[in-house]
């Protein structure tokens, strides 16, 4: 007897949390690493989204795209570390804060 | 049959010369010229254009109508045509006869002058539009030529340009012709409206077909071309140019302003007798005007002591007995004077030419004289000039003046009367130039004596176009810097003396081709006969050759004769019997004024001065007045009425209106973007707040607000 799957709508729950819960973090932390992780879950939070409908419509193109994000997300990371990287030589931070200069 | 090809190559050789001259004497005109080369050119083509000319007149003898030839058609209704017909035939072989000779004479005077071949140019043009003058066949070509042979006058009377005198002379020439020539193109444009042609063929033609309707027009075209020919054969009162175009070299007063170009005139109105015989009125002003200066210039002759003014003086008295004579009808004679008058005075002019050439550059006869020992010559060619124009038979001058002097006693006693007394006048002012010239002794070395002598005379004489005794007159001493110094005059050449003796020649012979009647000769004369055709029958009526009675006109010719013989005898006593010259010493004492007056010539070039000159420049200067304050003050006025309304305005415009809608534009821009850089912070975070926040809003916009 297969249990139950939980329904769409609780995927759709837990993806929306995630989401803003990232969202969140990507802007009220001033840490650039914490900003990179908010944005990772952000990135899952969507994996999620596409995953639910993929099982939902029986439908393999959601799983796909789903791998190919976790694989831009490995390819963003290491840009965005390596940004920080530079940034840290540059003003010896790491505060998001510090880098306005498109202030305008 | 004349050639139209001979015809028109007899014009264009001399312009052929003058062409070849004037390329070589142009770029480099500073050189001493191949002077072969020069004379090759200049006497070759004149000598040629002679010669066609001769054969010209040879082949058209004896033809029954006047040849014309059309070469192009120049103005629509004008041709560029040329015309032979007796008249012109004399004219051409005056001119190119009278000028090659003067051409060959003119390598023996120049010889030491610079500007040789400029010369030379200068004399070919001339023979170019004089022949282009006395040939063409229309009024306009005629012009053409006028206006050229006046162009080259006013060049070779300033052919000394260095000298202030000599550029004066050529302005003073060009100018007072500029007012003749007013008048002749007036009388041209006046034929052209009455007859709608300027062909002497077809005006002629109509103007003698029908007297009665010309009539009118006639008057009024006659004295306009008058005016004209006053300009150019100074008359009165346009004559002062003459005695001072003496400036330039001699052969060029022998040729231009002796035999050739101040005859135009005179040509001129022979041409349009018909014309003139149509208006008594303005044949009376032509005879009027013709003996008035004949016997003036002569009353001024007699004063003058500068051998080339005296003949100036001549030239003028006997331009003015030609239009005498064409005044009372007597054209052929005034053509016969022409012809002789070309013969004698410019052997005078010649002659006198050598002598200045021989005393090393003097002109005043006061230090002249005895010259008839050093200058065998010259003296005989010059006394039998002399006495053809004193008009003693048989020699040229006889004849032809008295030709006049018959035709004017038959017109008017008083007329003929002048030209008596002139004829008198004339006999004593050239024997008083021989004798003061070639008798007694030489007085070049004691020149100072002799000035000092007459005190009240110093100065006068002094005439401005004493080209060789000027001060600095640099190339002129070099010119004839072998004798300056020297005292001894001596004999010219043989290529002057040799065309002196021709002239001579043709002085004695020249006058027999017009022998009267009761001299043996024919009624009419040979002359008379020869220009018949020029003299159109006026509505059918033939024209006739005054013959006055036998008894008449011996008696005419003794008196004539007789006068001259006094005029002779009369310089003979004052100038050759007494050495000392005491008798007119006295009379001039006596008489000072008239003899003051006469000196200076009636003060005719002050009044002059004091009229016309002064009243130009009092005009130049009221319209110069005129122009700084009328005409420019119209114009600033006009100015401050445009620039401040209208600059000052458009410049307010332009600042706030034009200016502010711009600046207006850019500050509301800048306004803009002052609030709106503000959301530009540059913290990321904050952009991502807002699309959140946009995110969101857009979300309860869908679901919640969207229209169900």
């Amino acid at each position: 007897m297969v249990e139950a799957a939980p329904s769409t709508a609780a995927y759709l729950m837990l993806s929306g949390t995630l989401f803003t819960v990232g969202l969140i973090g990507v802007i009220i932390r001033r840490n650039m690493i914490t900003v990179l992780m908010a944005i990772e879950l952000m990135l899952n939070a969507v994996n999620i989204n596409l995953v639910a409908f993929s099982a939902r419509l029986g439908s393999l193109e959601g799983q796909v795209f789903a791998i190919f994000i976790i694989t831009v997300a490995a390819g963003e990371a290491a840009v965005g570390l390596a940004i920080i990287i530079q940034l840290y030589r540059l003003r010896s931070t790491i505060n998001v804060d510090e880098a306005r200069e498109l202030n305008g | 049959m004349v050639n139209p090809s001979i015809l028109v190559a007899i014009i264009l050789l001399p312009a052929l010369g003058a062409l070849v001259n004037g390329v070589r004497a142009f770029v480099t005109p500073l050189e001493k010229k191949n002077r072969t080369i020069t004379n090759l050119f200049a006497l070759g083509t004149t000598g040629l254009s002679a010669l066609l000319a001769l054969w010209t007149v040879w082949s058209y003898r004896g033809a029954e109508a006047a040849f014309e030839h059309a070469y192009y058609s120049w103005i629509p209704g004008i041709n560029f045509a040329l015309r032979i017909d007796p008249l012109s035939c004399t004219m051409l072989l005056i001119v190119t006869v009278v000028g090659f000779l003067i051409h060959i004479y003119a390598t023996g005077y120049m010889a030491h002058e610079e500007g040789y071949t400029r010369f030379f140019t200068y004399l070919n043009l001339f023979m170019f539009m004089m022949l282009l003058l006395v040939l063409g066949a229309n009024y306009v070509v005629m012009f053409v030529g006028w206006e050229g042979v006046g162009l080259c006058s006013y060049l070779l009377i300033g052919f000394y340009y260095d000298k202030n005198f000599a550029a004066d002379a050529g302005k003073k020439a060009f100018i007072v012709n500029r007012i003749g020539d007013f008048g002749f193109v007036l009388g041209i444009f006046l034929i052209f409206n009455t007859f709608g042609s300027a062909d002497y063929g077809k005006v002629f033609a109509m103007a003698a077909a029908h007297p009665q309707q010309y009539a009118g027009a006639a008057t009024a075209i006659c004295l306009l071309l008058f005016v004209g020919a006053c300009g150019k054969s100074a008359q009165i009162p346009l004559y002062v140019w003459l005695p001072d175009a003496m400036a330039g070299p001699t052969p060029v007063s022998a040729l231009i302003h002796a035999a050739t170009m101040v005859t135009a005139g005179v040509y001129m109105v022979v041409r349009s007798n018909v014309l003139f015989r149509l208006s008594p009125t303005a044949a009376a002003v032509v005879a009027i005007v013709g003996a008035a200066t004949a016997i003036f210039a002569a009353t001024i002759g007699m004063a003058q002591n500068d051998i080339k003014k005296v003949l100036a003086y001549s030239t003028v008295s006997q331009l003015g007995y030609m239009f005498l004579a064409a005044g009372v009808g007597a054209f052929t004679a005034a053509i016969f004077h022409v012809m002789t008058h070309a013969f004698f005075k410019a052997c005078l002019f010649l002659g006198a030419g050598s002598v200045i050439h021989g005393c090393g550059g003097e002109q005043d006869m006061k230090k002249m004289g005895g010259l008839r020992q050093s200058m065998p010559r010259t003296h005989w060619t010059m006394l039998v000039a002399t006495i053809a124009i004193a008009g003693v038979p048989p020699l040229a001058g006889f004849f032809s003046k008295d030709e006049i002097l018959a035709a004017a006693w038959e017109y008017h006693w008083a007329v003929w009367a002048v030209g008596v007394i002139t004829a008198g006048i004339t006999a004593f002012y050239m024997f008083r130039l021989y004798f003061m010239t070639f008798s007694g002794t030489y007085r070049g070395g004691q020149v100072e004596g002799i000035e000092t002598s007459e005190p009240e005379h110093a100065g006068h004489n002094l005439i401005p176009d004493r080209r060789h005794l000027d001060e600095g007159d640099e190339h002129l001493d070099k010119a004839h810097g072998h004798h300056v110094h020297a005292h001894a005059p001596h004999e010219s050449p043989l290529s002057m003396t040799g065309v002196l003796a021709i002239l001579a020649v043709l002085a004695i012979l020249g006058g027999f081709v017009g022998l009267p009647a009761i001299l043996g000769g024919a009624h009419p004369t040979r002359f008379q006969h020869w220009l018949e055709p020029v003299l159109l029958p006026l509505g059918g009526v033939p024209f006739e050759f005054g013959l006055a009675s036998h008894s008449t006109e011996w008696l005419l010719m003794l008196i004539s004769v007789a006068v001259a013989a006094f005029g002779i005898t009369l310089a003979w006593r004052f100038y050759q019997r007494d050495p000392e010259w005491a008798l007119p010493k006295k009379i001039a004492a006596r008489a000072s004024w008239l003899h003051k007056a006469l000196i200076n010539k009636y003060y005719v070039d002050e009044i002059y001065n004091a009229t016309a000159v002064a009243g130009t420049l009092l005009l130049a200067r009221f319209l110069w007045w005129f122009d700084i304050w009328v005409v420019d003050g119209l114009v600033n006025l006009t100015r401050h009425i445009t620039v401040f309304p209208l600059g000052h305005g458009s410049n307010l415009f332009d600042k706030y209106v034009v200016d502010g809608l711009v600046n207006g534009v850019a500050d509301s821009a800048r306004g803009a973007s002052r609030f709106f850089r503000r959301m530009q912070s540059g913290v990321v975070q904050n952009y991502a707040l807002v699309m959140g926040a946009g995110i969101v809003l857009i979300a309860v916009i869908y679901l919640f607000l969207k229209p169900q």
